[in-house]
């Protein structure tokens, strides 16, 4: 028999422990001690110790005991607890509970907008809205019974509350997740005003057009380090910055950082790293696809359980816009918290970012399913966010002088049949599910008094809302029990569907299905009951079908056989998804390895003095160029069979926007402190896509939006690679200017931001470089001054340590650029686009210039009405060193082919084409040293070609990048057929989740963006996003 | 005999240093005879023949093939030993003459007009005959141009010009060929999340912004319109006479009566089998305008008769699943499956010179070389409705002829020496050729 005690009422509590003093009663004083002993539980006082028959006391809202045998307080309300679990409740440590965010506005850059330039924050306060250290939660947090029952109903206890908003976020608090009322005020809910520090990349709400870009937030945040390092030197000339103060103050807290992202983890890591902080990283839930990387940020993760939901691919049509790597994703989101916990990285969960918080337990249960152990998944809910924030003295486990915060369950906290009965929060008692507290399984002997007589059932009760009558025959009805109150209705005569399915989501179930009951054709036989839990027994009164009022009992008589609750665990055995590196179809199993290789018999093209030599062999050793010879053998090396094809160095690609989260950052006219390299994406496809072009190198440009763009990257096109990895290391570093109708806000019909004209934009680059000099010598002068990461920037160009590539169409633009830089002493060592560079060849290459162009784009807009395909053979007649660029992702694909047009227009010779894309771009880069050509003791980065490697006929077979061969045709033909067979698993995967009515949503297609400078339309494909119009990319 | 060469202009540029067009004449109407000999003729149809003559009368081909005599009359006679010669090249679908100078300069464009239906709007009418993309065109063996508006629904009517003209309706080669209709989008709208774009590898994470409603339903409903339109436009045609000029309706008959075809611009699967029911319930003679997807469905678009213009090669592929050669050989899907397909060039900054080039890399993806010749002149005439006057070098056919010194599909051999449009020679200068002899005076290069 099930002993129903402490079913006092579950809806309203009135009792008032705690109470406040310095608050005036309305009314007569009404303190309580709040005491209450929780016997014969089992309690987990963490997940190290496991009290089996114990007792839990609490008085006051705090532990006072906690143990077995213990002897029990005199005022004590005993609850006894016998067959229930006790847990300390959960910790949110990723919260914005009872704090407003701000809704984001239409900030951002957008090249046809006016800029916001300064900030909206009234107050002495930091010039950029993003950077706002001051907010503080503990200040504008309110308790809000709304969004707390929900977190109750799901375990929590206690939350970390910021505000979600901004680049610096201010301050996060700690608060209980209890009610606000008369005598128990926020005052006692807000348990530590300041517990953390938070970040993010995101500038959120700001409607300040900077920064517009993930390098641009980056910048950002590094400048505010350096500031506010400099402000506590109390520098009279910025006054009192109370943005800058608070950041200060903040940096003794926990330092909290919202990646959101694996890519995103490791920037923020590195940021931290920069200026001695260990962020404790929120992730993105996409975690598990590198996680060796980030093991290597030594950062404590907090993980959201938000897996995609499957997504509707019944038709085909909608099925082909989802990438396998979303739906890869999809199937092992739940796998991320288990990679975290074998890769040894401490991690803590959060609720955050599930569509709905009753999905929590659910989702958790999954990552159970995938390997997550239990301890792990306590441990990262209780100890670890209450360590991180350092408030484990007060929650986070079951010790005496803790908040009495604890969870009553019926059974182990992650067992899927397991129900969460009470949440107690500071000793006030949160009922989740009441009814749920006395198992009312079993069988019980129903006896209805009619005035025609006594009628005896056997009730079967399988829980809370499913239960069978059984007479003669199983009947139909409705059932339910709240723990309270009881509702029964059934028929006496069977219908068709005698079985009332357990877990029933239809007629018998109490879910509001069963219709008709108690109408159809005056039948006496049915009967409406309603009662009460007395005891052991269920008392009530009820109505038949003809209106007789009739009485009811049901006594308790036996318990039914328990169904088996222990869990099954089959998700280990399924097949999964395999994690490839990068994460999609193209991507590997294991990164390739560096091996030797000999390429026999191929037509060589050396870009070198011996020009073409026929029937040739190439050795290459440890990724270097070993031999070019005749004959030549080696034992470790594999060999390739160049018979018939050309092998010419790897194609270089001076300007390029592939494999980065965001290009431009466009705010403002001079934006030297991003940095390209800051936010690299190693798996744009584009990579993958442009070694089948034969591209091993590419240098990736900030875009054109402003005068002094961002700093380059030059990464090479190690598909697999992490960001860092794909960096050419050692190259030279530069920046990316840019003149003329883009920095001018041409397309603009309301633009606010100097400069509007050419003249200005001479003025732009005067100025910086005045600055960068005063600058240079102030910081001299006094080395604690303040450091300008922008004109950092522009002094290292000074100083010859970083070169310019100029994106530049018109002449006066041209000579204009290359006055001024003969007026700081510096040159421009590359102009990019160039179209008009053949107007002022002379001038360049008096100036020290290398050309970067098209082969035969013009006429898209005004300055380049004169563009002329003839322009680079102009500019290499005249004595320039030429480069064909592509600028564009598809176009990169075929460099070779545009190289080839110059000699169709100009009468480039086949040698010199080819060097256009290889060898004369490696030499602007200044990375000739390294690549460009086929030398022994360069760089193995080749490309062995199907035919004459200028013809539009030839396709590159073999593309290998530091001797590793990182693009193969027959490699990608294999791939094709994985891919094919992989989509196909996992729509029909997806397609038995939609079946078995699993929600689904709307399949949702795979958007490619494609970046590019803003300079010119493309048109690629049906699911692409071209950004470069409107680049706004904050995550 | 006269031979003609092209170094008199290149010389009279030297000393005349004219930078503009200007000075680049529409040649004049030829009736003599012309005989182009000795070359490789690429017919267009799929036949080459080595060492042959093709004889020009009037403006007209007369022969074409091995042994034919010439006359010693006052005849041309351009000697192709060693050269290609090829039909006049097809650029099937284009804005060339409506756009001058797209961004920024908003005077300059005449390809776009307001309104979702506008089937009587004429492109042909504000085609500019002068504009400085066109001698580029023509330089690389481009002859013919299908002009074409764009916007709305129903973006308006096409036409087809010749290149090398005084004024449009000196162009005109076949006009008001073509009705041209966009069809509404099945794909979701990119959800504007913030204005941003999709964190790499969490896709998952932004459909928040999305559009609530169903993409399907919004395009079938705007289908539905675009139906009543034309049964409406029918049944007025019915009518003997009308108390009020419909001029939209009007502009439609010649679909009804096939002397124009409906120009579908559709790239998704869906759009393309949508594009089915004008055939069906209209009887409109249908060609799909872009198709990219159009690999899906091939054997479809040939059992109900639909040809197809890619409207450009080089592009990427669809989806990141794809492969990476998907754009580049879908050609050759359609060769395969017999439909009758038209390759384009569309690129806005390379302004379309590069048609024989997408046709290249269809060749090396699958096609022969003849086959992606045919695929920018026999089957774009075909196409266009233009292919009893041009597309081939056959008998009977206007004397549309391009000779190149190499194969024409190759960029580093590409190089075309002479184009003759009804037999007239016209000239391959243009503004970037003079520009560049303007810069080797100055720099004094070679």
């Amino acid at each position: 028999m099930r002993k129903i005690k402490l079913l006092i009422s579950g809806l309203l509590f009135v009792s008032l422990i705690q109470a406040q003093e310095t608050f005036p009663v309305n009314g007569v004083a009404d303190k309580r001690s709040g005491t209450y002993a929780f016997t014969n539980a089992t309690i987990v006082k963490d997940v190290q110790t496991t009290l089996q028959n114990a007792t839990l006391v609490i008085s006051d809202g705090k532990i006072v005991a906690v143990g077995t045998n213990l002897s029990i307080p005199k005022d004590a309300v005993v609850v006894d607890c016998k067959e229930k679990y006790i847990y300390p409740s959960f910790i949110d440590i990723y919260s914005d509970y009872g704090v407003a965010t701000p809704q984001r506005n239409a900030g951002g850059f957008n090249f046809n907008a006016p800029a916001q330039l300064g900030s909206n924050t009234k107050g002495a306060y930091n010039w950029n809205q993003a950077i706002k250290p001051e907010t503080d939660a503990s200040k504008l947090f309110a308790a809000d019974d709304s969004k707390a029952k929900p977190l109750r109903e799901i375990g929590f206890g206690t939350v970390l509350t910021h505000v979600k908003d901004g680049i610096a976020r201010g301050t996060g608090a700690v608060v209980t997740l209890a009610t606000a009322k008369d005598g128990f005020k926020e005052n006692l809910i807000l348990i530590k005003e300041k517990a953390s520090a938070n970040y993010s990349f995101n500038k959120g709400a700001s409607s300040q057009s900077y920064p517009s870009s993930v390098m641009g937030s980056i910048a950002l945040l590094r400048q505010t380090y350096l500031d506010a390092q400099w402000y506590k030197t109390k520098p009279s000339k910025e006054g009192i910055n109370l943005s800058l103060q608070a950041f200060n103050d903040n940096q003794s807290l926990p330092q909290i950082f919202e990646g959101d992202d694996k890519w995103s983890d490791l920037r923020a890591d590195r940021v931290g790293d920069e200026f001695g902080v260990q962020y404790i990283i929120k992730g993105g839930g996409n975690e598990y696809q590198r996680i060796a990387e980030v093991a290597a940020t030594k950062a404590t993760y907090i993980l959201s359980l938000n897996y995609p939901q499957a997504m509707d691919v019944e038709d085909p049509n909608d099925a082909r816009l989802v990438s396998l790597s979303d739906m890869k994703h999809w199937e092992l989101a739940p796998t991320n918290p288990t990679a975290f916990e074998k890769a040894n990285i401490p991690f803590a969960l959060t609720a955050a970012d599930l569509r709905d918080p009753k999905q929590f337990l659910t989702n958790l249960r999954k990552a159970i399913d995938m390997g997550l152990s239990e301890n792990k998944a306590l441990d990262a809910l209780t100890k670890t966010p209450a360590s991180l924030l350092n408030i484990y003295d007060k929650v986070g486990s079951l010790e005496v002088g803790k908040l009495a915060n604890f969870l009553i369950t019926s059974g182990p906290v992650f067992n899927e049949k397991t129900v969460l009965l009470n949440n107690w929060i500071q000793g006030e008692k949160y009922a989740v599910k009441e009814d749920g507290w006395n198992d009312v399984k079993g069988n019980y002997s129903l006896t209805i008094n009619s005035p025609v007589g006594t009628i005896n059932y056997t009730l079967d009760v399988k829980s809370a809302a499913v239960a069978n009558v059984i007479g003669k025959d199983t009947l139909t009805g409705k059932f339910s029990f709240d723990g309270k109150i009881v509702k029964l209705s059934f028929s006496t005569t069977p219908t068709r569907r005698p079985q009332m399915g357990a877990g029933g989501a239809g007629n018998f179930g109490g879910q509001g299905g069963a219709a008709g009951f108690g109408g159809r054709g005056g039948n006496p036989s049915q009967f409406r009951l309603s009662g009460f839990v007395n005891g052991d027994s269920w008392n009530g009164n009820g109505e038949d079908t003809a209106g007789n009022k009739i009485t009811w009992t049901a006594k308790f008589t036996n318990t039914t056989t328990a169904s088996d609750s222990t869990r099954k665990r089959p998700a280990m055995a399924q097949k999964l998804a395999k994690v490839t590196y990068p994460f999609d179809g193209y991507g590997w199993e294991e990164m390739p390895k560096q091996e030797n290789l000999l390429i026999k018999n191929a037509t060589v093209w050396t870009n070198e003095k011996d020009g073409i030599l026929e029937n040739t062999d190439v050795l290459v050793k440890n990724g270097k160029i070993a031999k070019i010879g005749k004959n030549l053998s080696d034992e470790s090396a594999k060999i390739i069979d160049g018979t018939g094809k050309h092998l010419t160095a790897g194609i270089i690609d001076e300007h390029s926007h592939i494999a980065a989260a965001s290009i431009n950052e466009g705010a403002q006219s001079v934006t030297s402190e991003v940095r390209i390299g800051d936010n690299l994406n190693p798996e744009d496809i584009n990579i993958y896509r442009q070694l089948s072009g034969g591209v091993t190198s590419s240098h990736i440009l900030h875009g054109s939006a402003n005068t002094i763009g961002g700093q380059t990257q030059l990464i090479k096109l190690r598909w697999g690679a992490n960001d860092d990895d794909l960096k050419f290391k050692g190259a030279d570093p530069f920046i990316k200017f840019a003149l003329g109708e883009n920095v001018k806000r041409t397309t603009s019909q309301n633009n606010n931001r100097f400069p509007d004209t050419r003249m200005g934009v001479d003025q732009v680059l005067d100025d910086a470089f005045a600055r960068a000099k005063d600058y240079e010598a102030a910081m001299k002068a006094d080395p604690k001054g303040r450091r300008d990461l922008e004109l950092d920037a522009l002094v290292e160009i000074l100083n010859k340590k970083r070169f310019i590539t100029c994106h530049s169409y018109v002449q006066s633009e041209i000579t204009s650029a290359m006055r001024i830089g003969d007026k700081y002493g510096f040159k421009f060592n590359t102009f990019t686009h160039i179209l008009e560079g053949y107007k002022v060849a002379d001038k360049m290459k008096l100036h020290g210039s290398n050309a970067s162009t098209f082969s035969d784009w013009w006429y898209y807009k005004q300055e380049v009405i004169d563009a002329n395909a003839y322009n680079a053979a102009i500019m290499q007649k005249v004595g320039l060193n030429v480069c064909i660029n592509s600028d564009d992702a598809e176009q990169a694909r075929r460099l070779n082919q545009e190289a080839a047009k110059t000699i169709k227009y100009g009468g480039i010779g086949e040698e010199d084409a080819l060097k256009m894309v290889t060898l004369n771009p490696a030499k602007a880069l200044h990375v000739s040293d390294r690549v460009g050509s086929i030398k022994a003791g360069k760089d193995a980065d080749l490309v062995l070609w199907s035919n004459h490697p200028l013809s539009i006929y030839a396709s590159a077979e073999k593309t290998i990048v530091d001797g590793i061969v990182y693009f193969d045709r027959t490699r990608d033909l294999e791939l094709r057929k994985k891919i094919s067979s992989e989509r196909n698993r996992l729509v029909q995967k997806m397609l038995g989740e939609k079946r078995s009515g699993a929600p689904t949503r709307p399949a949702e297609p795979s958007w490619q963006v494609i970046l590019s400078c803003g300079d010119h339309d493309h048109h690629d494909g049906l699911i692409t996003v071209d950004v470069s119009t409107d680049e706004t990319i904050n995550n | 005999m006269k031979k003609i060469s092209l170094t008199i202009s290149s010389l009279f540029l030297l000393t005349a240093f004219v930078v503009a067009q200007e000075t680049v004449y529409p040649a004049k109407e030829y009736n003599g005879l012309l005989f182009i000999t000795n070359g490789t003729v690429h017919v267009g149809n799929g036949e080459v023949i080595e060492n042959a003559t093709v004889q020009i009368s009037k403006g007209k081909i007369v022969k074409v093939g091995k042994d034919i005599a010439i006359p010693v009359d006052d005849v041309k006679v351009i000697d192709a030993k060693g050269k290609q010669v090829y039909p006049g090249l097809i650029l099937s679908s284009s804005d060339l003459g409506l756009k001058e100078i797209a961004n920024g300069v908003r005077g300059s464009n005449d390809y776009q007009e307001i309104g979702e239906f506008n089937p009587s709007v004429r492109s042909v009418v504000a085609y500019n005959t002068d504009s400085k993309v066109t001698g580029t065109l023509r330089a690389n063996g481009i002859l013919f141009a299908g002009i074409t508006p764009e916007g709305g629904i129903i973006s308006g009517t096409s036409s087809v010009v010749q290149l090398d003209a005084w004024n449009w309706e000196d162009a005109a080669y076949k006009y008001d060929n073509g009705v041209h209709l966009t069809m509404p989008s099945f794909i979701q709208r990119f959800g504007r999340r913030g204005g941003g774009g999709p964190p790499p590898g969490l896709a998952g994470r932004f459909g928040a912004g999305a559009d609530a409603t169903d993409p399907t339903k919004q395009a079938l409903e705007k289908v539905e319109e675009i139906k009543s339109f034309f049964r409406q436009a029918k049944a007025y045609l019915q009518e003997a006479s009308h108390k009020e000029t419909n001029l939209k309706f009007e502009a439609t008959k010649g679909l009804f009566s096939k002397k124009q075809k409906l120009f579908v611009h559709a790239d998704q699967v869906k759009q393309m089998l949508v594009a089915i029911d004008f055939e069906k319930e209209f009887g409109f003679d249908v060609v799909i305008i872009g198709a990219s997807e159009s690999f899906q469905i091939a054997d479809l678009l040939k059992a109900n008769n639909i040809s197809v213009i890619l409207n450009q090669e080089h592009a990427l592929p669809a989806t990141e699943d794809d492969d990476v050669d998907q754009p580049y050989k879908t050609p050759a899907t359609l060769q395969k499956a017999g439909v009758l397909f038209a390759l384009n060039d569309t690129h806005d900054e390379s302004r379309y010179r590069n048609l024989s080039f997408n046709a290249g890399t269809a060749a090396t993806y699958g096609l022969t070389k003849e086959q992606a010749l045919q695929a920018i002149t026999l089957n774009a005439a075909k196409i266009l409705g233009i292919d009893d006057r041009t597309g081939s070098i056959e008998a009977g056919k206007d004397g549309n002829i391009v000779v190149a010194d190499g194969d024409i599909l190759d960029m580093k051999s590409s190089n075309v020496v002479y184009a003759f449009i009804q037999g007239r020679q016209v000239s391959l200068d243009n503004k970037q050729k003079q520009l560049y002899e303007r810069y080797k005076y100055k720099y004094s290069i070679k």
